[in-house]
């Protein structure tokens, strides 16, 4: 059982906790991916509300960059109209819902915010019923 | 420039995270929100490690009056539940089993599966827009 604990996840887990916590305890501000996209492209922004953010999603990529190769293979041939699909719905969902997995999952939940842990639980939910139809009744 | 240094060095751990923690595979992801088939309940751990920080840390934080290096803490002012957050959040979820992706993850797959990313990205893009236009 040792060997499957899941180590990586739960340090990459970490890591993701611990860039949240550096960016509220300096910076005052929420790490949330779709908010800080959302708001570079389409909220007129003054120029330190565009670098701090700018800087945020450089990092987010170059820190992802230095982690590569990934060791998993890599999906081929997945229904582009799902993925259509998926961009529209999460794009649409986390801007009216005001926040993805990294806002409202991991940082409003740790603030024991109300609509966050609402959120949280409503997007696990329906995220588990959609996987469960894709998969039992379609796939 | 202390607050760009600050959100960089946020940026590179998040981004860290995302990739060692496997997130950025979206099957692996699917496999976590399939409970009721193949459940892979390893994604948990990653959620489960990044909320134990934040919410140890949260305490200590807001202890203080005001952020190391700012004017305020900037948290949503919001606190109602309304329809549109449960409605958010359900497209949301929808739209994260369809593919696998949430917005972190897609993005950084743009140099790990940008065959998948170059369809999901533009979607995402025009879906946050739409969302906006119904919003404010």
């Amino acid at each position: 059982m040792l060997e499957a604990f899941p180590s990586q996840a739960l340090f990459g887990g970490i890591l993701i906790g611990i860039s949240a916590a550096l960016l509220l305890a300096f910076n005052g501000r929420i790490a949330g991916i779709s908010g800080i996209l959302y708001n570079l492209l389409f909220n007129p922004l003054s120029g330190a509300e565009r670098g701090w953010r700018i800087a945020f999603l450089v990092g987010l990529v170059a820190g992802g960059y230095f982690m590569l190769p990934v060791d998993f293979e890599l999906r081929q041939g997945y229904s582009q109209w799902l993925l259509i699909a998926s961009g529209l719905a999460v794009g649409i969902g986390t801007r009216i819902g005001n926040g993805c997995t990294s806002g409202h999952g991991v940082c409003g939940v740790g603030l024991m915010a109300g609509r966050s842990v609402v959120a949280t639980v409503t997007f696990m939910a329906t995220g588990i019923i959609t996987v469960t139809i894709l998969r039992q009744f379609i796939g | 420039m202390q607050r760009i240094i600050i959100a960089l060095i946020s940026g590179l751990i998040f981004g860290a995270g995302l990739v060692i923690s496997e997130m950025v595979n979206p099957t692996k992801v699917q496999d976590f929100l399939d409970l009721f088939g193949n459940w892979d309940s390893s994604l948990a751990f990653v959620m489960g490690g990044a909320v134990a920080v934040t919410l140890v840390t949260s305490r200590f934080i807001l202890k203080r009056k005001t952020p190391i290096f700012a004017e305020r803490f900037y948290m949503a002012v919001k606190t109602s539940i309304d329809a549109r957050l449960v409605v958010g959040a359900s497209l949301f979820g929808l739209g994260w089993g369809l593919s696998g992706y949430c917005p972190g993850p897609g993005i950084l797959n743009a140099m790990i599966n940008p065959s998948e990313a170059l369809v999901f990205l533009p979607a995402l893009i025009i879906g946050g827009w739409i969302g906006q236009r119904y919003s404010a």
